[in-house]
């Protein structure tokens, strides 16, 4: 799974949090409005034609919603898979910092709710896969809970072997394919 | 809401065909198997033969490992009625039995009248007036619709009268497709046992998994992803009704039909682990058999519909179990093995077939359970989902040949195998119907 995969998921994924409520207008509205802006439009020209100086704006340099979320809590939180050893669902130390920036984001966006997606590989047969991905994804969500993320804002589902990502039949495979993933 | 799960799920009319074919290779030759003759039944209308029967039959019977037919450039003659028949050249070249035929045109247009006849050639060799060779003579009318489904009738007939077991080559097989250039990937299929006549009666955008048919072979239970989240349904294949069953929180999975028709086992984990229920299709009642802190899953239901047999990590590694649905007791019904998986108790309730792991390699294995010797079936790495024919002769189940998953035949003594590609995406999780007349 490359990096720039997991970005995009996460693009897709995470909503952008700057952005607020979208307005909606009647076409009454937007004419009135348009009437408004018209005519300040023409006292401002009037009034700057007067002046002695005059002034203009630019555009502010703004981060996109990514690097806002980067700046916050690392750039851990654009990765979104934790992968699993053969039949095991202890979750490898070095997936903390991982981890611990979707806690932080949780903990601090009560509102936002996670799905932690299980997956195995295609050994085993598939009934007792759906076990297996459960157990990862229980893992996660436990870590989760432990670092203060309330257990309402939280959804477990296996996919068992159902759902790889590589459909090859090699170890290379299967070890992409034993994950669990944080999808908003 | 409604809105949404119609453009999530495209029911698809009976009537529609799925492109792909199934095809059969035979992978592995037969050593011991009962010589016999299937020759090519006479056509005696005018223009191309309608069906090849001879060839069906043949295949049929092949395929239940039980018989070798020969091949047709070794016949001494392709006699098509039990009059002219030389018995000496026949028992010259070992053959035990012979099936023959006649196809000609009805008088109504589109009908055919099929003639066949089932000889025991020692009994004709022998030439004595009391015993007639003649084990069993039939004729149908039939239209071209029903010419496949005749041909598997007549194989059906033919391993009766010669072993003395029901025939299962008149069923069927669903099991789960996975196309990944169509928009609705995951696909449910119909078909019958040897992989002809291939329909779709459910596709989704989500997996699904683990068809399980009603002991009338009307209905389909399976598990749908549909919701995001799995979710048990029960789906009529004759009026594409469907029915949903759970929809608890976490793993809704693995469900089995009991042989009464009234309940499935199925697996939920709502209460912690995935656990083993019992759950009534009409008072939706539930019933929990397992309780305990590891996974236990795959149900099957004993022929005799009074205990369940399943998957339990509770030893350690997993290993097959059974469970009492009178008192409720677990007994270990495994021992070989770094693994033991998906059990299943084969009708006559002698055998168990399972998926079984040695050195790292899944395969398919038969365990006698009064003996417990272990017998593994095949030698591919990645068998899984064996599902057994209603006589109990052969096993469909699902492997990974030529790096894309497909289906595989195997004969129940392990001694006929025959591949069943998918030429459309890839296939798993197959499930042979009950005897469907």
């Amino acid at each position: 799974m490359n990096r720039s995969m997991i970005s995009k998921g996460l693009l897709i994924a995470l909503p952008m949090l700057a952005l607020g409520a979208c307005s909606s207008t009647t076409d009454a509205d937007a004419e009135a409005a348009a009437k408004l802006q018209a005519e300040q439009a023409a006292a401002a020209a009037k009034k700057a034609a007067e002046d002695a100086v005059q002034t203009d704006t630019i555009q502010a340099i703004e981060l996109t919603a990514e690097e806002k979320l980067v700046e916050q809590y690392t750039s851990a939180i654009l990765e979104t898979t934790i992968n699993f050893e053969f039949d095991k669902s202890v979750i490898s130390p070095k997936y903390a910092t991982i981890l611990d920036a979707h806690a932080k984001y949780l903990v601090n966006n009560t509102d936002k709710s996670i799905t932690v997606e299980g997956h195995a590989d295609e050994l085993g047969t598939p009934e007792y896969n759906i076990a297996l991905g459960e157990r990862r994804g229980l893992a996660v969500s436990t870590y989760l809970e432990n670092m203060g993320v309330s257990a309402s804002q939280i959804t477990v589902v296996s996919y068992g072997e159902e759902k790889p990502v590589n459909l090859g039949h090699n170890e290379a495979a299967r070890a992409e394919n034993r994950r669990a993933e944080l999808v908003y | 809401m409604f809105v949404r799960l119609i453009s999530l799920i495209i029911l698809v009319a009976a009537s529609s065909n799925a492109s792909a074919r199934l095809e059969i290779l035979i992978t592995e030759g037969v050593n011991s198997a009962r010589p016999i003759a299937v020759v090519p039944f006479k056509w005696l209308g005018k223009g191309k033969k309608p069906q090849n029967f001879s060839e069906i039959v043949a295949a049929d019977l092949q395929r239940s490992g039980k018989f070798s037919p020969l091949s047709i450039d070794k016949m001494p003659k392709t006699p098509s009625n039990s009059k002219d028949i030389d018995y000496s050249t026949w028992t010259e070249l070992g053959v035990e039995a012979i099936v023959m035929g006649e196809v000609k045109p009805d008088t109504t247009a589109g009908k055919y009248i099929v003639t066949f006849e089932l000889l025991d050639v020692l009994t004709g060799n022998v030439n004595m007036p009391n015993f007639d060779p003649v084990m069993d003579k039939r004729r149908s009318t039939i239209t071209t619709s029903q010419l496949r489904q005749y041909a598997h009738r007549i194989s059906d007939i033919v391993y009766e009268k010669l072993t003395g077991e029901r025939g299962a080559f008149l069923t069927r097989i669903a099991y789960v497709a996975i196309d990944r250039d169509s928009t609705h990937p995951y696909q449910l299929r119909i078909s019958d046992y040897d992989g002809e006549g291939e329909k779709l009666v459910l596709r989704s955008k989500q997996p699904i998994m683990s068809p399980s048919w009603s002991p009338d072979g009307r209905k389909l239970a399976y598990v749908s992803f549909e919701k995001r989240r799995s979710q048990v349904y029960i789906q009529d294949l004759y009026t594409q009704q469907r029915e949903l069953m759970t929809s608890f929180p976490k793993i809704n999975g693995s469900p089995t039909w009991s042989p009464d028709g009234t309940q499935l086992a199925l697996v939920l984990s709502k209460d912690g682990q995935p656990e083993i229920y019992t759950f009534n299709i009409k008072t939706k009642a539930l019933k929990r058999l397992t309780n305990n802190r590891v996974i236990d899953t795959e149900p099957s239901w004993t022929p005799d519909g009074k205990s369940i047999i399943f998957s339990s990590e509770r030893g350690g590694r997993p290993q097959i179990y059974q469970v009492s649905l009178a008192t409720g007791k677990a007994k270990r019904l495994t021992w070989e093995g770094e693994i033991n998986l998906g059990g299943t108790m084969t009708p006559d309730g002698d055998n168990l077939v399972l998926v079984s792991r040695h050195n790292g390699n899944y395969m398919i294995a038969v365990q006698d359970l009064e003996s417990g010797e272990l017998r593994t079936l095949t030698k591919t790495q990645l068998d899984e989902s064996p599902s057994i024919a209603p006589n109990g002769s052969m096993i469909i189940y699902s492997t990974v040949y030529q790096g894309k998953q497909g289906l595989a035949l195997v004969s129940m003594d392990g001694r006929f195998k025959a591949n069943i590609p998918a030429n459309n995406g890839e296939v798993k999780s197959p499930a042979w119907s009950p005897f469907l007349q």
